[in-house]
């Protein structure tokens, strides 16, 4: 008998154990070596602080000295990480950036040397680094104001919208009159841009908070109840019937088995409502609410403040893609199982 | 060369709990259609046969002749056309914990680990605090103890088949029902497998119905075999098989069942 299961037990081992050993071996051993790029890195980073320092600006700007030590900050830095044994592990993970950190190097230098040192790009549209910079250091305040009053309105308006999207995915998906009443109206209703509201919503609704919010949910609640439901609707026949001998119930089919095998499919209907609910936002910031960053755009836009208008543009984009980072962190939690990674 | 009856088949498993022992199965008269697109399909044409308490019989013939509607039928996963399925002397009206299928595929559900598959039946019907311990002593009964918090995409086949295995007899099933299952493993796998049905069987004392169309796995392991014709499926023939545990391949008189089956099947002249 213990033959039996011993043999059956090996055969179900899924992976040798030696097996990674070689490979993290061959990593340990390339971090020693020199790193090329980090040493272009440092010379670039180098030459992109004294084109900055040492070259005169046409016109006065404040932070031309703070940039330049930024950018031998970053030189120091990368110098640090390259020469010093302790940091083997950071420069193992940042060593395959090296070439974006030259090339994030020579960006800079051109943008000081086509704007700031020689005027090619004309003012106002096109600022120099350092005066972006100045927007960091002077406005930050109102910055950060912002971004939060921007999230107080996304985050409440795509929690509702994926909860309702959610369940009417799960209704139109399981029940057969659901999908009867839900799936037109669906597909007819559901391909309306949200923004296409916004004149309505802000009619109807109290207040323009009330209304963008309605509005931000409404663009998530679409994508995800499509994905939903066909996630519901596509689960294997085989669970149900397993599932139905061992004594489940309606309610255990549903939470039990249709819920968690559509999970992949809801999270990417999350996935797609969160870049819709990114665009109705900053809309309806522009138009109604004005607060949050789309309001900030249009306000610097008003100012011809043109790099007040580039720094908004970056803390956007470092926002929403954590926004989205954040949600693929969760998706990995919750849908572990598909990844099949070995866990013990 | 190893064969699945060179393999000591060990002593038989003790049943997990006070196991009840397996039930009378009755299929009279069952006739079964579907109806797809206007056309009507014939599957099974008045099967009429009883499987005492406690025995093992296999159900062979043609591929796509019937036999796994057969055993939905009695799963009671759907209703015969016509005829009456009795399990216990209770006619079956739907699905219920005491009949179990084993499927082809393991169709563990994938989010769910190995442990989690286990309990599936247990946590469906609320029972699950009462009778935890019931799980480990199954995974263990399977050989799966290490396995346990493993997700079934790690496993490999024969592992899948041993947890979906687990997973219906942790609910003692009176009756069990295995539609092909091992018809997705390799060919040594297989053996082991079937030594380890064969370990499971007479240890719980369940009455087993082996869908195949393995005609040896239908001799090493069935009291009983049962021939059907290509669909829509009428029995042919019902063939005991009274050879004593553990069987094997090349005892003369295993080879002559093996022949006259084969010949029944209208397989002899192919082989």
């Amino acid at each position: 008998m213990s033959e039996i299961i011993e043999s059956a037990g090996a055969e179900g081992v899924p992976r040798a154990p030696g097996d990674a050993a070689p490979r993290v071996a061959a990593r340990r051993t390339a971090t020693i070596e020199p790193w090329a790029s980090g040493r272009v890195a440092v010379a670039l980073w180098v030459l992109a602080a004294v084109v900055t320092l040492v070259w005169r600006d046409q016109t006065f700007w404040s932070r031309t000295r703070l940039l330049a030590a930024i950018e031998i900050t970053v030189a120091i830095a990368v110098a640090l990480v390259a020469a010093l044994p302790a940091l083997g592990e950071l420069r193992a993970r940042v060593s395959p950036n090296g070439h974006w950190l030259c090339a994030t190097a020579l960006g800079l230098t051109a943008w000081e040397v086509l704007t700031a040192k020689t005027g090619i790009l004309p003012l106002p549209f096109f600022p120099p680094a350092q005066s972006v910079l100045e927007v960091y250091t002077d406005d930050a305040s109102r910055l950060v104001e912002s971004t939060v009053y921007s999230m107080l309105l996304l985050v409440p308006g795509y929690l509702l919208g994926g909860a309702a999207g959610f369940l009417a995915g799960v209704s139109i998906g399981w029940s057969k009159s659901a999908h009867y009443w839900g799936h037109p109206i669906l597909r007819f209703v559901g391909p309306l841009p949200a923004t296409a509201w916004l004149p309505i919503a802000f009619f109807f609704f109290p207040s323009a908070r009330s209304a963008s919010t309605f509005l931000i949910a409404l663009s998530t609640a679409f994508p995800v109840a499509v994905l939903t439901s066909s996630g519901i609707a596509s689960v294997s026949k085989s669970y149900y019937d397993i599932a139905r001998t061992l004594g489940a119930d309606t309610r255990f089919l549903i939470t039990k088995v249709a819920i968690p095998a559509a999970l992949p499919n809801v999270f990417v209907g999350l996935f797609m409502g969160l870049g819709t609910s990114f665009a109705v936002l900053i809309v309806a910031e522009m138009i109604g609410v004005k607060a949050g960053l789309g309001w900030y755009l249009q306000w610097a836009q008003g100012w011809a403040a043109y790099a007040n208008l580039y720094a908004a543009l970056v803390v956007m984009a470092l926002v929403f893609s954590g926004v989205i980072s954040l949600l693929f962190v969760v998706r990995d939690r919750v849908l572990a199982w598909q990844k099949g990674i070995v866990r013990w | 060369m190893v064969t699945a009856a060179d393999v000591v088949v060990p002593a038989a498993a003790k049943p997990l709990g006070a196991t009840p022992a397996g039930v009378k199965l009755q299929v009279q008269n069952v006739s079964h259609h579907f109806a797809s697109q206007g056309a009507r399909l014939d599957v099974l044409d008045r099967v009429t046969f009883a499987v005492d308490p406690g025995s093992f019989v296999a159900l062979v013939g043609p591929s796509g002749c019937g036999k796994s509607t057969l055993l939905r039928l009695i799963a009671g996963l759907e209703a015969p056309s016509e005829g009456k399925i009795g399990a216990a002397g209770v006619r079956v009206v739907g699905p219920d914990p005491s009949r179990l299928l084993v499927f082809q595929d393991p169709t563990l559900l994938p989010w769910r680990s190995v442990r989690q598959n286990v309990a599936l039946g247990l946590e469906a019907r609320g029972v699950l605090d009462r009778e935890r311990h019931r799980v480990d002593d199954v995974l263990r009964l399977m050989g799966l103890e290490q396995f346990a918090d493993v997700f079934p995409n790690e496993l490999s086949g024969g592992m899948a088949q041993r947890a979906a295995l687990a997973r219906v007899l942790v609910n003692d099933p009176r009756l069990l029902l295995l539609d092909e299952p091992l018809g997705r493993l390799d060919s040594l796998t297989r053996m082991t497998m079937q030594a380890e049905l064969l370990r499971l069987w007479r240890g719980a004392k369940f009455t087993g119905v082996l869908v195949t169309h393995d005609v040896e796995e239908a001799l090493l392991l069935s009291q009983t075999v049962v021939v059907f014709s290509a669909r829509p499926a009428r029995i042919v023939d019902t063939l005991p098989i009274e050879l004593d545990y553990p069987r094997h391949r090349d005892d003369p008189a295993f080879v002559a069942l093996r022949r006259k089956l084969l010949s029944i099947m209208n397989l002899a002249r192919d082989l």
